[in-house]
């Protein structure tokens, strides 16, 4: 070996600067990760170690138009899961089914939970009892991941009274997350399914917290708070509606068990929506949490279809309640004066070609004018006045006054309403081929039959236009702007005329059954062939009240109802709680 | 030679060497304290046990004289030897090693890793070997003496198997040439056909690196035979490399890969690497606090009180923890290779560089896996991680330094009273 001192201190110093370059080297390499990537490494460090546990936001409480409170809060617990993986999470369920009982079902939904959110504790009981809750609060060092949080619980106080606007809540589901309504969204939150609580979710939902829990490699939970500040929900404000919570509350009484239908009552110069029903009703509360599945199947089986919404998802032919519309667009057009005749007076019945049109009253009405016939609602007037208008006129008239829309309201899953569109020929060629169909569909259009299907809530609409000047408002439950539009252009004393023999139904007509002491009702029945049962036709009226400066419009559609004087009896009563009247009580006349 | 005048102690070795087994036992201690209490809570006490063990090692192994050193060379290296080769009947895994042979237990009472002694023994016989001759090894044919003396417990080490070791055997080996004189150019012959081993897995790379291979055998000159044979062995082993890939047990090739890319398998053989550079990277300038790091406690950190040991420094004492180890541990290392370079004799010489040598591949592989820069091979740090025939083995090397240092020549750091 070479040993001079010299090449020995050669050696040592190369061997001193090869030392000091790869600690160097090595230093560099710490500065690199600890301060230059330090954020990068922290926040892996801290998505290690936090799990976010969602702090749900109390929704927007929803009151009626006297500050009466028709959708609240109250305090309830949910239950889940952390779990780094599903085998761990079925396993902490099954030690957790040994103290609580839990179907299958309910452990397969936690799993689905899990696998949709993974760094989401999974829900297993989105509306725990008190009772569940201290029983598992005692079992809680046996399952590692187990988080009881409070979550307020949305509540309705009047529950089936206001389901059919108010909705109900639920958790959000997969396709909901998908779709862009839901953006931003994560599984396991509570969303508005139907009604108010759908149409106004972005106001009703306010700002989810969270809180964060600490977990270690294996998922246990190590600390429950503190980890981190918590993120506090933010309330949402409250929602301030036109439904006149006493009203509706009648309306669902005067319905009671027996009546199956739907009603709309509006203000009729803003639209506001005092009253909505749909018979039979739900309640909504129990759809909270989940909705148990005997409930739902009692509800689906019902042949009276509660869960289906008869005020704004129904749509009926409109039969006689639609002559207003024939009569309003005769007049606008020139064609036909209130107290004007037509050629062929009733005797039962119109000959049209080779076939003959009944009226509703065999005996025949004589000669009327147009006021009379709307009294006593003759159908072979108003066949006569179809044909005066014509075929094309008559359905770009229904297609102007709305009969093709939606009403507007402010609810989810509103249907529209058909009719004819524009121009008529082709759309009954389309329909009925060619030479499938004559001239004779303008005398049923005429009467509100054939190809016509309104909805309850457009009944409605349109009687705000004939209960004001001819402009309809949009119904809206929530506060709002006020939109109304023209239907119709008549002067103040056509406008005045056709109050005044709407009124005429009431007092001598087809419902006088239904008078209100001390205002005038006005009002038109109808009875509406039905599809499914030749026997049991549907009742409708739709009326306002009083009849020269309206304050409610209602309607009213009962399936199965028969007459349309069943229907304008529950609407004068509706109307004489609202007006604070009494109704005359006058035993007369069944039929229209 | 020891005079009775002088008092052998080295200070500036000793403090050192105190400082960074304290700053290792806090780490230890630290290690310990995860929010779900395990075994390793208590082991910091075991720790200070195996370093007062280790003192008095090495106050006892300072008072012999570097003769002693010279005479205990033979039977250390075959005592090694033997239990090397025992071990592979009998020995047991443990720890992070639990599938290998590493060591040596009696009645399930695990004494210690056989490897431990084997390294001071190799550097003991290597200093020996090289200091007999009376040249710095110049042809291939000088070195068959070193490298059968290291050949032989790596090949056993090698078996059982433990590839960290292994490879500090390779750097000491290295090292201690370059002590002895050997020039850079025969290094890289020696080293050449490994090189070949490694690039042989791109033909572009290795082409390029042959031609180097040439270039440098044409200009270094050495015995055409010899020449031939380097040129042959790197043909050999390129060709051969698959086939040894092949025959790599699947966590061995699964610990390379990994090392190329960890993101490969972040779960399973990933993990390690992935939570240890989290753990150091959250640390940041001054880290989140003795004890307090979350990686740690909260278990995502494997093997914190071994292996992984200086993610802990890195993630709780950040920075300017790390830069405080280093720097302790590059003073520790410059200090040893002052005391072989101012020894009066080649073979106390060659000792004091064999055991910096042996300490350096420990740290350089050690933290560099922490980091990735390295792959995983499981050696401990010295000092740091805890185990206690490891401490007590590098209090043994402080034990020989100080000696070394005390017969050195000049007077410069020595306390002479």
């Amino acid at each position: 070996m070479s040993f001079h001192p010299n090449e020995m201190q050669r050696r040592a110093r190369l061997a001193s600067a090869l030392l000091f370059l790869s600690f160097v080297f090595l230093l560099g390499s710490f500065f690199r990760r600890q301060v230059l990537q330090h954020a990068q490494y922290v926040l892996q460090s801290e998505e290690n170690r936090l799990r976010e546990v969602p702090l749900p936001a109390p929704r927007g409480v929803i009151y009626d138009r006297r500050g009466q409170i028709i959708a609240e809060n109250v305090p309830g617990y949910s239950v889940s899961l952390l779990a780094p993986g599903v085998d761990s999470l079925r396993a902490a369920l099954r030690r957790l089914a040994g103290t609580i009982p839990m179907s299958s079902e309910q452990i397969n939904q936690a799993v689905r939970r899990f696998r949709r959110a993974p760094n989401r504790p999974a829900v297993i009981f989105p509306d725990a009892s008190f009772d569940v809750v201290s029983v598992l609060e005692e079992h809680r060092v046996e399952v590692p991941g187990l988080i009881i949080q409070s979550a307020p619980k949305r509540y309705y106080p009047d529950g089936p009274a206001t389901a059919a606007f108010v909705g109900y809540t639920g958790e959000v589901n997969e396709a909901e997350l998908g779709s862009a309504t839901f953006r931003g969204y994560k599984a396991g939150q509570q969303v508005g399914k139907d009604g108010l609580e759908r149409q106004y979710e972005s106001l009703l939902r306010g700002r989810e917290g969270t809180r964060f829990v600490e977990v270690d490699a294996r998922g246990r939970v190590v600390r429950e708070a503190g980890a981190r500040q918590d993120l506090q929900p933010e309330a949402a404000p409250p929602l301030y509606t036109n439904i006149d919570l006493d009203l509706q509350k009648f309306v669902v009484a005067l319905f009671a068990d027996s009546l199956i239908g739907g009603v709309v009552a509006l203000e009729p110069s803003t639209g506001a929506v005092l009253a909505l029903h749909s018979a039979p009703s739900f309640d909504p509360n129990r759809f909270i949490g989940g909705i148990p599945a005997d409930y739902l199947r009692a509800l689906n089986e019902d042949t009276r279809r509660p869960l289906y919404n008869k005020a704004i998802k129904g749509a009926y032919e409109p039969g006689s309640i639609w002559k207003l519309a024939t009569a309003v667009l005769a007049i606008q057009a020139g064609l036909v004066s209130l107290d004007d005749h037509m050629p062929v007076s009733c005797t039962g019945g119109y000959q049209y070609g080779n076939r003959r049109f009944k009226c509703w009253e065999k005996k025949g009405h004589g000669d009327l004018t147009l006021a009379q016939a709307i009294e006593l609602s003759c159908d072979v007037y108003f066949y006569q006045l179809g044909l005066k208008i014509g075929l094309s006129r008559l359905v770009a008239g229904g297609v102007d006054l709305g009969a093709r829309e939606r009403s507007g309201i402010d609810l989810p899953w509103e249907t529209r309403s058909s009719f004819p569109s524009v121009p008529a020929t082709d759309y009954y060629n389309r329909r009925f081929g060619a030479r499938g169909w004559s001239n004779a569909v303008s005398l049923n259009l005429a009467i509100g039959q054939g190809e016509n299907a309104q909805t309850v809530v457009n009944m409605a609409r349109f009687y705000t236009a004939l209960a004001t000047d001819g402009q309809a408002a949009q119904p809206r439950i929530v506060r709002g702007e006020i939109e109304r539009t023209r239907l119709f252009q008549l002067d103040d004393e056509q406008m005045e005329g056709v109050k005044k023999a709407l009124a005429g139904v009431v007092q001598r007509g087809t419902a006088a059954a239904s008078q209100i002491r001390g205002v005038m009702l006005a009002g038109k029945t109808g009875t509406a062939q039905n599809a499914h049962d030749a026997v049991r036709d549907h009742a409708w009226f739709v009326g306002f009240a009083p009849a020269h400066d309206a304050k409610i419009v209602v309607a009213v559609m009962l399936e199965f109802g028969l007459h349309g004087s069943r229907a304008a009896r529950i609407a004068s009563k509706i109307i004489e709680h609202y007006l604070g009247l009494k109704t005359v009580q006058v035993l007369h006349t069944e039929g229209e | 030679m020891s005079s009775p005048r002088r008092r052998i102690a080295d200070p500036p070795l000793v403090a050192l060497a105190m400082a960074l087994s304290l700053f290792g036992i806090a780490m230890v201690y630290s290690a310990g304290q995860t929010d779900v209490p395990t075994v390793v809570a208590k082991l910091y006490r075991q720790q200070i046990i195996w370093f007062i063990l280790g003192v008095g090692a090495a106050y006892i192994v300072s008072r012999a004289s570097v003769r002693f050193f010279d005479w205990v060379t033979t039977p250390a290296y075959a005592v090694s030897c033997v239990l090397l080769f025992l071990l592979l009947f009998v020995g047991v895994g443990a720890g992070t090693a639990a599938s290998t042979k590493s060591w040596l237990a009696v009645g399930g009472m695990r004494l210690g890793q056989p490897s431990e002694l084997a390294k001071i023994a190799v550097i003991l016989m290597l200093a020996r070997i090289l200091a007999a001759r009376k040249e710095a090894p110049r042809s291939l044919m000088d070195l068959w003496q070193p490298a059968l003396a290291v050949f032989v417990p790596w090949v056993l080490i090698m078996r059982q198997p433990d590839l960290g070791t292994g490879i500090v055997f390779v750097g000491i080996f290295f090292a201690m040439l370059f002590w002895a004189g050997a020039s850079w150019q025969l290094l890289v012959l020696v080293a050449s056909p490994v090189v070949s081993l490694i690039l042989a897995f791109s033909t572009g790379l290795w082409g390029a690196w042959f031609l180097v291979l040439i270039a440098l055998v044409l200009w270094y000159r050495p015995y055409l035979v010899e020449g031939v044979a380097v040129v042959l062995a790197n043909v050999v082993t390129g060709v051969v490399a698959p086939v040894l890939w092949e025959r790599l047990d699947p966590y061995q090739q699964k610990r390379l890969l990994v090392f190329l890319d960890p993101t490969t398998d972040p779960q399973a053989s990933g993990y390690h690497v992935i939570q240890s550079q989290v753990a150091i990277g959250s640390g940041g300038w001054l880290g989140k606090g003795f004890t307090l790091g979350s990686q740690k406690r909260l278990a995502f950190l494997p093997a914190q009180h071994t292996d992984f040991i200086f993610p802990v420094v890195g993630e709780e004492l950040g920075f300017l923890g790390v830069t405080i180890a280093l720097t302790l541990f590059l003073f520790l290392l410059l200090r040893s290779v002052r005391i072989a370079a101012r020894s009066a004799n080649p073979f106390p010489s060659l000792v004091a560089f064999g055991l910096v040598s042996a300490w350096l591949v420990h740290i350089l592989v050690n933290v560099g896996m922490t980091l990735n820069l390295m792959p995983i091979t499981g050696i401990p740090l010295p000092f740091f991680s805890y185990g206690g025939s490891f401490m007590l083995v590098c209090w043994v090397a402080v034990g020989i330094l100080v000696r070394i240092s005390g017969e050195g020549r000049g007077p410069s750091d020595m306390l002479v009273i």
